[in-house]
């Protein structure tokens, strides 16, 4: 048992633990804080499973942007906790039940020795100044780089759905109104009187 | 070294845990986004593993997708529940039953 296969029982074992925290927490801000660490703990894993790009942008983006918006939203909305537990104990076993079905079904799946696979022994190590972003990057932007393209359609479209439905229009705010602003000419705001001047004072 | 069957078991239990949160936690719905999110990093784990047994990184590149995805579809979906928390000031599944808005 080497010093890696204790890392990824260890880790492991906090993964599941920090997953069975997010799904009892009594308060939603302690799941989303149980979320976050499974996170790292993933991201940990991912590191000792050679993808290390991965495993950063799992804890830039996953820990750094979305459980943080998480985290705004749980704050940010009062919910009535006592009302959302009612039912918690009466769904707790089926939910047991159906958790061991499937653990019982990947585990016969995972485990059977017939499974054709002939390379499932360990694999070599990857070789000293191996680039894992290197590696990723120069596949990303050659072979899938129309679903790159596409990916960064799916963002720009899901900020532009997020800010449109949760934009919301005040009544009795005075905002500037630009385009009049800009439209606006000078014959609108200036009005020239001809008039004789007036003669000298006696 | 970390075998094949180890971590798949893993994210089958991961998994598993997900599925089982969202038979819990069903009225919600802040915690069943969450449960998707853990569905989503057990998911993960299966192609982070194949890419890693094959020696094909393409794997990788699905995890990266799928992350971007999931980032859309979360950052999507709160701003739905805000919106739904302004309307009904609940985000109880069980008071959601009408289609009028």
């Amino acid at each position: 048992m080497t010093i890696v296969n204790i890392l990824f029982y260890l880790f492991s074992a906090v993964l599941i633990g920090s997953a069975i925290g997010v799904i009892t927490a009594r308060n939603p801000v302690h799941a989303a804080l149980f979320l976050v660490f499974s996170f790292f703990n993933s991201a940990v894993l991912w590191l000792l499973l050679e993808a290390e790009f991965l495993a950063i942008v799992l804890v830039l983006v996953y820990v750094g942007a979305v459980m943080v918006l998480f985290l705004f939203v749980v704050m940010m909305l009062d919910i009535n906790l006592v009302q959302m537990r009612q039912g918690f104990t009466k769904y707790a076993p089926i939910g047991l039940v159906v958790a061991a079905i499937v653990v019982a079904e990947i585990g016969s799946v995972v485990w059977v020795k017939e499974l054709g696979l002939t390379n499932i022994g360990d694999v070599a190590p990857l070789p000293a100044g191996y680039s894992n972003t290197k590696a990723l990057g120069q596949l990303l932007y050659s072979d899938y780089i129309y679903p790159f393209e596409l990916a960064a359609v799916i963002l720009l479209v899901a900020i532009v759905a997020a800010i449109i439905l949760t934009m919301r229009k005040r009544t009795g705010l005075k905002p500037q109104d630009i385009a009049a602003q800009v439209a606006v000419r000078a014959k609108d705001r200036v009005r020239i009187v001809k008039m004789k001047a007036e003669g000298k004072e006696s | 070294m970390i075998t094949l069957p180890s971590v798949l078991l893993l994210s089958g239990i991961l998994f598993s845990l997900s599925v089982a949160g969202i038979f819990l936690n069903r009225k919600n719905v802040i915690i069943l986004l969450m449960c998707i999110e853990l569905m989503l990093l057990a998911v993960n784990f299966n192609f982070i593993a194949f890419a890693r047994q094959l020696g094909d990184i393409d794997g990788q590149v699905f995890v990266f997708f799928i992350l971007t995805v999931a980032a859309a579809e979360s950052a999507i979906g709160l701003a739905i529940l805000v919106v739904l928390f302004r309307e009904r000031r609940s985000i109880n599944v069980s008071e959601l039953d009408s289609m009028k808005g």
